[in-house]
């Protein structure tokens, strides 16, 4: 049967020939549709005897699978073909910008609150509140800050009016975060661990300060809380704030009303090129005020001195956020710029926890 | 608080070098803030020989000098140094001042270069006074007589090498405010020994013509104590030089002997004095309330009318000085001064703060007086200075005049070592802290100490601590760790309000919103826009127009942001704060809002046609993503009853009943143009405090219920009037089966002209969603046409509508 072998040349030719769908059919139909040659020659056994049929029938069966395939292989390739002609024709420019999104910010200074929060939290510290507008009591005499006290004229106080016939001392807008120690002790008594951040004000206003800005409030009062406890705690939170392996703080006495003794805290730096290094140098930048709490400020919210002693500590918020993260200008903190909110601002995801190393 | 080293050194037996002082004033308290070290600015200027000055060559008013330096002192190697010099006083063999290439010229500003002038070589330079800032003499050079030793610091030479020190005195430390008393804290912490204080007896020889009286009214608090002493025959000229060059050194200008003894004792001292004019007293000095009226030029050449009360040292005639705080001009002392009448008084710190403040004046004695001085000192500071004056003025003094007497202020606290080491937490042994408290005055019997009459700041057990720790130095503190407060791990510490305000700010950064903190004060006008700016809310103080009232809400601060970008070009915002408002002016009168504003449009121009202006919905959308956030519930009722400045027609409430959970809508145009923002703008805001706490409070979820069975979708149009809220659709769709129907969803909605068109003026067309799943089995046809049925009659009911054919 060579009469085969040049059959299947010639169709295999042919398929690999057809250049589409329908040239490829003609050549299925020629020779595997009803009237094609190999359908002819298959209905041809039938006239066979019975032993040349079978090697005729077997043979004729595998020239027809293999022209199958060839079909099938060419049918496949050409569709492929096809596929690939379209995609060329959808050629995108994906150098165009992405759909747009929003991307928001969170505020510095509310990111190193929540900084704040984090690494106090750790040493078991509450977060307090207290009102803004606060009662004379509550932002000075309490602190024993008494009417008279030469203090009271150098916290550049901002009053309430007040109408008239109301006799009362005017109220203020809270010039410290200090207030807010002894709601905390009164409400909670002792022993307490908490940290009070919030907005403060005093009327003042020029290239380093603004009537309104942040401080954060410490205070932990126990039985036997020390002022070498105070110092730890600094340390560690400094140490853990501002990133590095550790720092080096400096206790000078001072003068605060509502601590006794009182402690100015410098942290030991480096200026280098308009470049401030926390930790190392042989510069001293002042960061915080500290003291023991006065007696007579756990006695005025109702604590006895006697039994009780700890620490206090107040700091600028906005002023460690400038430290940390290089932001040269106050006031900006409060003027909304965009541009500004996208530099220094922080995404909603960067979620200051201890875990993850407080801030990236 | 400025003083010399020198002047110190008069007080303190010390051989301790500037540094150490410096460090342990710092660490004492005493806040070196500024250090005038002469060494180091006028350090390089040596004394030199001009072997030679001839006529520069190229130039008439110029010398050509062959100077002879000794760069390392006398004794030292000799160079010879040329130097072209303008000084028409620069001769051969002059002895001056010579500053060497390097050297930085205070009077000038420059440093100094090697130079070549019209073509001759100058290296250094020949020195004025002014040139070194010590007069504005600038005639010539320095000229020092021939045996001024050659390569001496010249500032050794005329003993300028004087550093100033400027500390910081922390209100407590009156006593801090005269040098004796830095003094005596350097000597405590070991840092030298106080020299003692001599106090010469004054023998009197005549009896004053000038008496004293204080009026009753005063002596048992404004004025306790008044001493005074006429000096006859005086001659008032300039004070000696020491005495000048340390009032010079402090920033003073020294006026003559007399004022300048006074000012001495106040820096010296603490012991602020006055100076009459004794010729020009009438009679007898009386000290006395003011009776309100009365009018006085002081000595800062300013009249000032006293109200009732204020203290008044006034004469037969009239009042004379403003007690304790200036005195006045008219009996102050002259050069023409023979006589003088000599004050020293101590003044309660109370009155002389008050008068002080209400009358604005900021004087040394004022400062002094109000912080307190010592009262004891009052008459041995009389009897120092008395012999001051007698030295330097020559005269005769008179017996003392004196009424009142020195206040009692003997106290004594208990000091208890014990306690003073728990907390410090420095082990301090119990005799160094004796020995601190005695080394500061402290008379110590037993285990009570009474405080020194110059310490009236120690009130208590705890300023003994402090002194005993200030002087022991916090500097050596070592951090002790603090405990932890509960073993184990920490329980949450956060209230539910501070978490859901973290939350909110959060989740609106997430949604593109970019934070801002705007002040809590904001002007009239835009409180008023907010219904804020009551009387209650107002600043007495206010630092700007600006900022007077404290804010009704967030908004105005928002928009306010918004104009200023704007102005800067940005026209597309998304900002928010999380921050207080304030209803009241009585502490606790504010809340917490998170307020969002969006202004211009959704997104920036793109290729792909983003860009549309925000509306409404997109407030909505960012308020119910908080909301949600917050755990507030799904179902809420939304009403149109938002405040005055929102858009009446485009703003909603979401509400629980009453409780208003938040407001979202349009800004209303009209404050949009008083406060010059662009639209559109769409805004929200939510009061935090009153979306309610979650009821459950197990973190465990409610079992998931999950059918196998298809769900059914079926869509509904209607058409009701343009009016009709699609919420009322909803809610009566959802009601028709609460078994079988999972969720009603509007998907579209047809209004305006093409709609009233169609379906009748005043129509428009709602169209539905509503989701059936079957619990048990699959629904049948049967079963769905009945549940539309009833969905149909429902919502046609509610709504006034029908069913769009």
């Amino acid at each position: 049967m060579d009469g085969l072998d040049t059959l299947k040349a010639r169709f295999i030719a042919a398929v690999s020939a057809a250049s589409d769908e329908a040239a490829l059919e003609e050549v299925r139909l020629a020779a595997l549709g009803k009237k094609g040659e190999i359908s002819a020659l298959m209905a041809g056994l039938g006239k066979m005897d019975p032993e040349a049929r079978k090697a005729a029938g077997a043979q004729l069966n595998i020239l027809k699978d293999e022209i199958d395939a060839a079909l099938r292989a060419k049918k496949a390739a050409l569709a492929d073909a096809a596929l690939n002609e379209r995609l060329q024709a959808e050629w995108l420019d994906v150098t165009l910008p992405g759909r747009p999104r929003r991307m928001g910010t969170i505020h510095p200074v509310s990111q190193v609150m929540d900084e704040l929060t984090a690494i106090f939290a750790d040493m078991g510290f509450a977060v307090a509140e207290g009102p803004q507008v606060e009662s004379d009591w509550y932002n000075f005499d309490a602190l024993n800050i008494p009417p008279e006290h030469p203090a009271r004229q150098e916290h550049d106080t901002f009053f309430m009016a007040r109408a008239e016939g109301d006799n009362r001392p005017p109220h203020v807008l809270r010039t410290h975060t200090s207030p807010v120690q002894i709601r905390a002790m009164a409400a909670q008594g002792a022993p307490i661990r908490v940290i009070a951040p919030g907005r403060v004000y005093r009327m003042d206003m020029d290239q380093t300060h603004t009537p309104m800005f942040h401080q954060v409030e410490g205070l932990a009062i126990d039985r036997d809380i020390s002022m070498a406890n105070l110092k730890w705690t600094l340390e560690e939170f400094c140490r853990a704030f501002f990133k590095v392996p550790s720092v080096e703080l400096r206790f000078r006495a001072s003068h605060f009303p509502f601590t006794e003794p009182s402690a100015e805290v410098d942290i030991r730096c480096s200026w280098e090129g308009g470049q401030l290094k926390i930790g190392e140098g042989d510069k001293w930048m002042e960061i915080l005020g500290s003291g023991m709490v006065h007696p007579k400020v756990l006695a005025a919210a109702g604590v006895d001195p006697t039994q009780w002693q700890g620490f206090a500590f107040g700091m600028g918020i906005d002023r460690i956020a400038m430290l940390k993260y290089g932001i040269p200008d106050l006031r900006a903190f409060f003027e909304s710029d965009l541009r500004w909110l996208r530099h220094y601002g922080f995404a909603a995801l960067d979620m200051p926890d201890l875990a993850g190393g407080l801030s990236r | 608080m400025k003083f010399t080293l020198s002047w110190l050194k008069d007080h303190l037996e010390t051989e301790a070098p500037l540094d150490a002082i410096l460090d342990a004033l710092t660490d004492l308290g005493l806040e070196v803030e500024e250090v005038a070290d002469p060494v180091a600015s006028l350090g390089a200027f040596r004394i030199a020989r001009v072997i030679e000055a001839v006529q520069h060559p190229n130039a008439d008013r110029l010398r050509v000098c062959r100077v002879e330096t000794l760069p390392d002192g006398p004794g030292g190697r000799v160079e010879e140094v040329q130097v072209v010099c303008g000084a028409p006083n620069a001769r051969t063999g002059l002895v001056g001042v010579f500053a060497p290439p390097g050297t930085h010229v205070p009077g000038t500003g420059v440093d100094l270069k090697p130079g070549v002038i019209r073509g001759v070589e100058s290296n250094g330079m020949l020195c004025s006074e002014r040139e070194l800032m010590l007069s504005d003499d600038h005639n010539g050079i320095i000229e020092l007589p021939a045996d001024a030793p050659l390569g001496m610091r010249f500032i050794d030479y005329r003993g300028l090498n004087d550093p100033m020190i400027h500390v910081k005195i922390t209100p407590n430390r009156p006593d801090a405010l005269g040098v004796r008393g830095i003094a005596r804290d350097l000597a405590a912490r070991g840092l030298g020994k106080l020299k003692p204080l001599e106090i010469p007896a004054i023998k009197g020889s005549f009896k004053s013509p000038i008496g004293v009286t204080i009026d009753h009214a005063l002596k048992t608090k404004g004025c306790p104590l008044f001493a005074g002493r006429l000096i006859r025959g005086v001659k008032n000229g300039p004070s000696p030089d020491w005495m000048q060059a340390q009032l010079k050194a402090i920033g003073l200008r020294p006026i003559s002997t007399l004022v300048d003894i006074t000012n001495y004792f106040t820096f010296a001292l603490n012991r602020p004095l006055h100076v009459f004019d004794a010729a020009k007293v009438k009679g007898s000095l009386r000290i006395h309330p003011a009776k309100g009226g009365e009018e006085l030029l002081a000595l800062d050449g300013k009249t000032y009318t006293l109200k009732p009360g204020m203290m008044l040292i006034s004469d037969d005639a009239q009042p004379e000085s403003l007690a304790g705080i200036m005195g006045g001009e008219l009996s102050g002392c002259t050069e023409a001064t023979t006589d003088v009448f000599l004050e020293s008084a101590y003044w309660d710190p109370i009155t002389i703060a008050a008068t002080g403040r209400a009358l604005k004046i900021n004087s040394d004695a004022r400062y002094r007086f109000e912080r307190g001085v010592d009262p004891a000192f009052t008459l041995p500071g009389l009897d120092l200075a008395t012999q001051m004056v007698l030295d330097l003025c020559g005269g005769e003094a008179s017996e003392l005049v004196v009424d009142g007497a020195v206040p009692e202020t003997d106290r004594a606290y208990r000091l208890d070592p014990a306690r003073v080491v728990s907390l410090v937490g420095m082990d301090i042994p119990e005799a160094e802290q004796r020995a601190t408290l005695t080394a500061l005055g402290f008379t110590l019997k037993g285990d009570m100490a009474h405080p020194p009459t110059w310490r009236p700041d120690i009130q208590g057990e705890a300023d003994l601590v402090e002194e005993v720790a200030r002087i022991a130095s916090l500097t050596k503190l070592q951090g002790k760790p603090l405990s932890r407060p509960v073993s184990g791990v920490l329980r949450p510490i956060l209230t539910p309000q501070q978490e859901r305000e973290r939350a909110a700010r959060r989740m609106l950064a997430g949604l593109g919103y970019n934070e801002c903190v705007t002040y809590s004060f904001i002007d009239a006008k835009a409180a008023a826009l907010f219904g804020g700016g009551a009387e209650a809310v107002r600043i007495d103080n206010p630092i700007s127009s600006e900022m007077t009232h404290l804010r009704p809400d967030l908004l105005p601060g928002l928009l306010q942001a918004a104009a200023r970008n704007q102005a800067r070009g940005f026209m597309d915002l998304a900002l928010f704060e999380v921050g207080p408002v304030f209803a009241g002016g009585e502490p606790g009168e504010q809340a917490v809002h998170a307020t969002g504003l969006l202004v211009g449009a959704a997104a920036a121009r793109d290729p792909f046609g983003s860009r549309r202006p925000v509306d409404l919905f997109d407030a909505k959308a960012d308020a119910e993503a908080v909301l949600a956030t917050l755990g507030a519930p799904a179902r809420v009722q939304i009403t149109r009853k938002a405040e005055g400045w929102w858009h009446p027609g485009r703003s909603g409430v979401v509400a629980l009943g009453p409780n208003a959970l938040a407001t979202f809508g349009e800004v209303h145009p009209s404050v949009l143009r008083a406060l010059d923002v662009k639209g559109p703008a769409v805004a929200f805001t939510i009061r935090i405090a009153n979306v309610p706490l979650p009821k459950v409070k197990t973190p465990t979820r409610p079992a998931l219920k999950l059918s196998d069975l298809q769900a059914v979708d079926r869509d509904f149009a209607f058409v009701v009037d343009a009016k009709v809220e699609a919420l009322t659709l909803v809610n009566a769709a959802q009601g028709a089966d609460k078994a079988l129907i999972e969720s009603v969803r509007v998907f579209d909605q047809f209004t305006g002209d093409k709609a009233e068109a169609q379906m009748g003026a005043g129509k428009k067309s709602v169209a539905l969603t509503v989701r059936l799943q079957p619990v048990e089995k699959t629904l049948t046809e049967a079963e769905i046409e009945a549940v539309s049925a009833r969905i149909v009659e429902k919502v046609t009911k509610a709504s006034g509508g029908t069913l769009r054919s």
